[in-house]
This record gives C-alpha cells, structure tokens and sequence, in this order.
C-alpha cells in the first residue's frame, strides 16, 4: 500500500474525452499512472494477461465497440480475480434507471462526464481521493456507491 | 441458505497479531491499538520472518513517523465513530487529547498525508457505519440518526447524499437488490 502512485485504467472510445481524462489527471497532486483503451475488448484483454498490473479504479465508457461498459463490468465483477479493483461508470447518460442499473450490476461510482474541464477536474480528483480511502482505511468495498 | 455477518475489526487484528507475535515467541506487548512494544531485542531474521507473516493478512509495519501518526488518528475516529461513544467533547479537543498533539499540528499532518482533511475523513466514517447500519441491522433511519448522533433524520439523510450522491433510500435499494441478483445466480 505504501506504492507512491495510484494506477487508474479508462477504456473510453472517444479520443477527445481520452485526452481530456488524462490532461486532468497531469493536473492533480495525487500522483497516478494512467493507462488507457479505446474499446471494451482490448480493456478485457489487458485485465485478462496475467502479467498485466491491475489497476486500483477503472473507469469505464458505457457505449463502446467490440464490449459495451456493461458486459465489461459483469466480466470483472464475476471475476474474484478483480475483487479489488473499483469500478466507475463514466458516461454521458444520466438516466435514473441506467445508473441504479449499474450498480446494482456491482460499479461503485458512476460519473456523469462533466462539459467543463475545470469541473472534471474537481470530479476526478474526489472520486480519486474517496477511493484512496477505500483503499487505505479498511472500509467495506461492498458497501462503496458513489453517484458525482 | 446464506447467513450475514457482523465483525468487529480491533479484536480480530488483535488476535491475529498476538497469535503471530506468540509463533514467533517474541516478548512484547500492546499499549494500543496499532502499537508494539517488544520487550527485548528482536533480530534483523526474526523481524523480516514477522513482517512476512503478518504481510498476509495485510497487516504491514509503518516505517515512517509521520505515516504513524496518521494511522492513530484514522483508528482514534474509526473507534470513536463505530463504537457510538457518547463524546461530550468536540472530535478535535477529543483527538488532540488522546494523541498529545495540537489539532492544527494533527489537521496538518492528516490533510498532507491523506489528501483529505479529519472533519471529511470523521463525515465519511459516520456515513460508513451508517450504512453498515442500514444493510445488516435494518434499523430505521431515525434511529441510526440518533445512534450516531445526528441532530435529525435530515440532518443525516443530507449528509449522506452529499458524501455519496445518493439518498439513504436509494443505497438501501441498491443492495437490497444486488443480493437478489446474487441469490439468483
């Protein structure tokens, strides 16, 4: 736990919100290694590899080619392999039904992406430090629901 | 059939500890919790053995002061938080007492480490437990208010959507039906 970084995955198709993400991570003071995929299958593929390093949150795009948010979502959460990896659903639709959908299918945060950078930011950084609390203080990962 | 369960965390990591420091046949003991005190020298083999052992039950030994001093903080408001002291005291004359330092000092130090500040860290904890307190003991939201300490139930029921970004209700939903979907499967 003493790692200096956190390690953050987002598996989004959209190059511009790719950008956007890792742009306002640079900006933080909480030092992360971001790494990202820009469809479902290639994220799959990468958690999948036994040498790959998990990440501590993954974020992830509803709509994507190949694999959608969800299936990847009941992939990993079927998986005691991914136990502690958090997961936040990123995506632009903020229907009620979609977002207690997600949890109920296991993410624990959902994200609605913010237009403006300055509060994506701020979002990030939250979710981040939150996590980092989960990760770090022995709470209960079960009972983990966040909606920004 | 499925049953829940409840823990109490102080005494299972108490005992895991002592029984690993018993193993070793170490002599020690624990003025508190988070806290060992060998009561002999304890060889370089002996210690690396020990921090191997108690590595597995994710139990590691803090090497830095101020990383120390930041775990006693989060275990003095876990433990003031869960075990619903009535604290006639405010939490930072509370903690600034138990730990002998000043509040600014322990506010300081906290928020560098932690990158978040002890009164967000003491709302979170609160949130935590009540949680804990809707899903295993189904206990009304009045009377986790009161057993934590909340002036009223929307008093709390603010203070959790604003933690989590959704109502008490809802969170109860949630899990209510992830356990079906689990039981289904």
């Amino acid at each position: 736990m003493n790692k200096e970084y956190m390690h953050i995955i987002l598996a989004d198709d959209d190059e511009d919100d790719r950008l956007f993400f890792t742009d306002a991570f640079d900006e933080l003071k909480i030092n992360t290694k971001v790494q990202t995929y820009n469809d479902g299958a290639a994220l799959m593929d990468y958690l999948n590899d036994e040498d790959s390093i998990l990440p501590e949150i993954l974020f992830l795009d509803l709509n994507m080619p190949k694999k959608n948010g969800i299936e990847c979502l009941q992939e990993i959460k079927s998986n005691p392999k991914f136990s502690n990896i958090a997961v936040a659903i990123y995506s632009t639709s903020s229907s009620e039904e979609h977002i207690e959908e997600t949890f109920v299918s296991g993410a624990n945060i959902y994200i609605k992406k913010p237009s403006d950078f300055n509060m994506l930011k701020k979002v990030l950084s939250d979710v981040v430090t939150i996590n980092w609390q989960y990760q770090t203080s022995g709470l209960n990962k079960d009972n983990f629901l966040l909606r920004m | 059939m499925k049953i829940y369960l409840k823990f109490d965390f102080n005494t299972i990591c108490r005992k895991i500890l002592e029984e690993k420091l018993n193993e070793k046949g170490l002599k020690y003991r624990i003025p508190s919790f988070g806290e060992v005190e060998f009561l002999e020298q304890v060889s370089k083999e002996e210690m690396k053995a020990l921090t191997n052992n108690l590595t597995e039950y994710g139990i590691e030994i803090i090497e830095n002061q101020k990383t120390a001093l930041v775990q006693k903080i989060k275990d003095t408001i876990v433990d003031m938080v869960f075990s619903e002291k009535d604290i006639n005291v405010k939490a930072s004359v509370y903690l600034a007492e138990k730990l002998n330092h000043s509040y600014g000092y322990l506010s300081n130090l906290f928020s560098e480490v932690t990158y978040t500040s002890i009164e967000n860290f003491i709302i979170m904890q609160k949130i935590e437990h009540a949680k804990q307190l809707i899903v295993n003991d189904k206990l009304t939201l009045t009377e986790i208010a009161y057993r934590l300490s909340y002036s009223s139930v929307a008093h709390l029921s603010t203070q959790f959507k604003n933690t989590t970004g959704i109502t008490p209700s809802q969170f109860q939903k949630i899990i209510t039906k992830r356990r079906e979907l689990a039981n289904k499967l």
